[in-house]
Formats: C-alpha cells, structure tokens, sequence
C-alpha cells in the first residue's frame, strides 16, 4: 500500500492560502451580518413619519401611529431604516426615533455624536492641505487617543513644489491641555524622514532623504456630529548632511472624522 | 444458601423468643443498609415528584433584552469604481478608470478619496510637427488622487415615467491633491457636481463632472491648467 499524504498537504500552497483568506472574510461578514441586531420598538408619539429615504429631502410617505411596533433594520448617518409590522418600510431620523420605547416600555438611549464624544473619541482620521515653505503639503493622518488629552498620530504627506515634490513621514504626540472647549489648542511633537526629488524639467540633481523633528501649535474646532476641523502651524527641522541644518515653517488646515 | 436465608429472617422470632444469636444481628445490619442504599435514590425521586406536583404560583416575566444600538447594521461607507472621459488641456481626451470610497458623516456631508489612472493623447504641436515627441511613453501616464468634501445640496426624487421613483442626490465636491502628470507630481484642486442615484438601499450610481486645476511649466511658461472630467461610477453601501 502507497504512503498517501494527507488531504490538505495536495492542495496547492496558494489555493491554502486563498481558503484562508476566504474564511477569515467569512468570519468578518458572518460576524457584520449576524452579529448585527434588528430590535422591536414602540412608538409612543401619536404618529412618526416615514420618509423614503435617509435624509429630510425625502418624501413622506407613510405614518406609523402611537403604539405600533416598527423594527429597526439599519442606520445610515443619523436615520435609521424601520419596518412595521404590515410590511412597510421607510427612513425615521434620530430626533423622531428617540420617543419610541423597547418592549418593556422602557426607554432606549439612541445616542448622538457630539462635542462629548469628541473628547471621548478614540480614532481620530484626517485630511490637510497647507504651505511647506513655499510648496504645498497634502497630509492624511491616522491618531489614536490614549486620554482626551493625549493624542498619538502617524501622518504621511506629499509635498509639490515648483522645482521638487516629496513625501513626509512623520509620528507625533499632541497634547490638549483643555480638551473640553470648543475651539481646544493643542501642542505636538514628533519626528520622521523627508523624501525630495527635483523635478524632472529641472537639471538633475540627486533624490535626498533625511531625517526631521518639529514641534507645533493648533487648535481643533469641533463643529459637526463626527466633523472637526483641524488648523496647526509646525516649526520643522530638518537635518541634513549638510554642514547647517535647515528650518521649515508649515501652515496647514483640514478636517478630521473621529469614532 | 437456604439455611442462611432462614437464619436471617428468623433471626427477630428468634430474638423475640429469647434466643440469642451474634451472627444474626449483623446480617440484619448489613441488609438494611443495602436496603436503604437501594432505596436512596427512589426517596429522591419521590421528592422531585412531590415539587412537581406542587409549582411555584409565581408569574414569570416576558424576557426583556435591552435595544443595543450600537449592534444596529450601519451603512455609512460608499466605495465604488468609475469610468469616464479626462481632457488633459493641450493633450486631449482619454479614457479614465478609477476608483472611489466615501464615508457619509452626515446626510448632508461626506468625505470622499478617488483615485484614477488615464493617459496622455498627443498636443497639436506633435501631430503637426510629425515625429517631435514632447513625453516619453512612461511620461504619458497620467494618474491622480483627490480627497474632497461633498455636500448633497439637492437629495430628493427621481421619476422614470409614471410608475417608478428613485431617490437621488445632487452633490457638490471640492478637495485637493496631486497629479502625477508628464513625469513630475502636481499639486492639484478640483470641483465639480455630481448626481447619485439610488438605485437600491445598497447600490448607487452617479454621474460626475469635475474641473482638475494645477499648474504646469511642462509646454515653456508656467500655466494654470484646466482639465474637465465626466465619469460615471457604481457605488455600494456598507
């Protein structure tokens, strides 16, 4: 008798790896799709309005009265999706879904973004556009927030100017002394590694890449739900192998998503 | 055999007429203990019987769970492919394919980031000129991405003759970010309008038109160039 291999030694290393791929995608989904709930409420105004889609610019076009049972099915910004028990279903914003009751007619806390979960927040993702000593900065950055007043940040940057571009990498610390105001300034730190190539129209000269630290004032603004504006003025240094380093001021605005 | 058996059971007779027997009574001992750890369980049982019996006359509670909100399905996120035609001032009209992903902040506002590839056609100069070549071929990608902030100015409805209505959505995007565009990356601003329509909950279209602003030294003098987008995508929501 032959010495067979075991099955899953004559699968192909790829088609392994794409099983696995695939079942841990199912895990994900699985997870999204089941672990998601779809709870009964109760309408204790004398009507809610259904709109046909999720924003106020969409039609009414069905009322559920006092006392009918709708389900929740899902939520697109701040306006959740709902069927009742004939069948229908339509659009309820957040301010309208609030007055319904659970089963036992208690209360539900639905939540809203606010300045509180600003202070609160955890992830912090944004977009910047500025002025890097004469050449504009694009900047897009992830922070994580270890307290309100704590923020650690990884931001990667494109620079374009008129005779190079380049790209930043940078990790920082922003530190907010007074997270609770609307307008909250905040000081950071951090350092990375500057990339510059001269464009191509320009005689050649050589790519650089060396190393930056700065330190920086800024302010967040909280305006919106999960919107914050972002404006910041940063002192860079950049030392190079040059015999004198060189300083670099940045201007930059943008706004931020946070959850 | 028979005699033991006899003994036992005449074992209290022979007590209660006086006779006395030591290996007797120590049967009876070792029987009833065999006895009672036969009938152990039965007790038991017949315990439970007696609470079945007899159930408790409390009334029980429809079971309550709290509404989690937090576990409702949320669609926020839009991520979806387009196709169209870009109008590179001075090297005409290409194809365009790119892809785009938004994240819906409010019903009013979203972020979006797009990222699209295309190539650049020939400039008059080149095609009267006959071999003159102005960019290598590698030159003549042309790529770009963008992150924007939309706004839905005009959501509302869509009619297809009598019988069909279909949500839709005007928008307006403005953002910024970097061409790559005759060899060299440029800073790049664009604006424009779009329309989605909602074909389902979880599907979308949209047609968008888009003005790519950046400056450019690459034909002589250094110029303001304007190059008009029209695309249209298919978008999901997640």
């Amino acid at each position: 008798m032959t010495n067979r291999r075991p099955t899953f030694d004559r699968i192909p290393r790829r088609c392994r790896f794409l099983a696995a791929v695939v079942m841990l995608c199912w895990q994900g989904v699985a997870f999204a799709w089941f672990g998601s709930e779809q709870p009964q409420v109760r309408v204790t105004e004398p009507y809610m309005d259904m709109h046909t889609g999720p924003g106020r610019g969409y039609p009414v076009f069905y009322v559920a009265g006092k006392g009918e049972q709708v389900t929740v099915i899902k939520r697109r910004t701040d306006w959740f999706k709902v069927r009742t028990r004939r069948g229908r279903e339509g659009w309820v914003p957040l301010a309208k879904i609030r007055s319904t009751v659970d089963a036992g007619g208690d209360g539900i806390d639905w939540g809203k973004a606010s300045h509180q979960a600003f202070i609160d927040r955890r992830i912090e993702i944004g977009f910047s556009a500025g002025d890097f000593d004469g050449a504009r900065s694009l900047t897009g950055y992830v922070g994580y927030a270890l307290t309100p007043n704590i923020l650690v940040q990884l931001e990667g940057g494109k620079l374009l100017g008129d005779f190079s571009d380049g790209e930043i990498l940078q990790g920082s610390v922003q530190l907010s002394p007074f997270p609770e105001w609307r307008v909250s300034p905040f000081f950071s730190l951090g350092t990375g590694i500057i990339r510059t190539h001269p464009h191509s129209t320009i005689v050649r000269s050589e790519d650089r890449e060396d190393e930056i630290v700065h330190a920086g004032l800024g302010a967040h603004v909280y305006l919106t739900d999960r919107f914050v504006m972002r404006v910041e003025y940063r002192r860079h240094t950049v030392l190079t192998s040059r015999d004198e380093n060189q300083e670099v001021d940045q201007w930059k605005a943008g706004f931020s998503v946070f959850f | 055999m028979e005699s033991r058996i006899q003994r036992i059971f005449l074992s209290d007779a022979a007590k209660r007429k006086g006779i006395s027997r030591a290996g007797g009574s120590r049967c009876v001992t070792v029987l009833l203990l065999a006895l009672a750890w036969l009938l152990a369980p039965v007790t038991v049982l017949a315990e439970s019987a007696v609470l079945l019996e007899d159930p408790p006359l409390a009334v029980r509670d429809p079971e309550r769970r709290p509404v989690r909100v937090d576990r409702i399905d949320t669609e926020n996120f839009e991520v979806g492919v387009f196709t169209g035609l870009l109008d590179v001032e001075d090297f005409g009209s290409q194809s365009l394919l790119g892809v785009r992903a938004a994240y819906h902040v409010t019903e009013d506002l979203f972020v979006e980031a797009a990222y699209a590839r295309s190539k650049l056609g020939r400039t008059s100069f080149e095609e009267l000129s006959g071999g003159a070549q102005l960019l290598t071929d590698g030159e003549r990608d042309l790529s770009y991405w963008s992150v924007s902030a939309g706004w839905d100015i005009l959501p509302g409805e869509s009619f297809i003759g009598r019988r069909w209505a279909f949500k839709s959505s005007l928008y307006l995007l403005l953002g910024a970010g970097s061409t790559r565009f005759g060899g060299d990356d440029v800073f790049t601003l664009n604006a424009g309008l779009g329309y989605r329509f909602i074909l389902l909950d979880w599907l979308a279209l949209h047609v968008t038109a888009q003005d790519h602003m950046f400056e450019s030294d690459l034909l002589g003098k250094s110029e303001d160039k304007h190059n008009f987008e029209v695309s249209g995508s298919l978008t999901v929501f997640f």
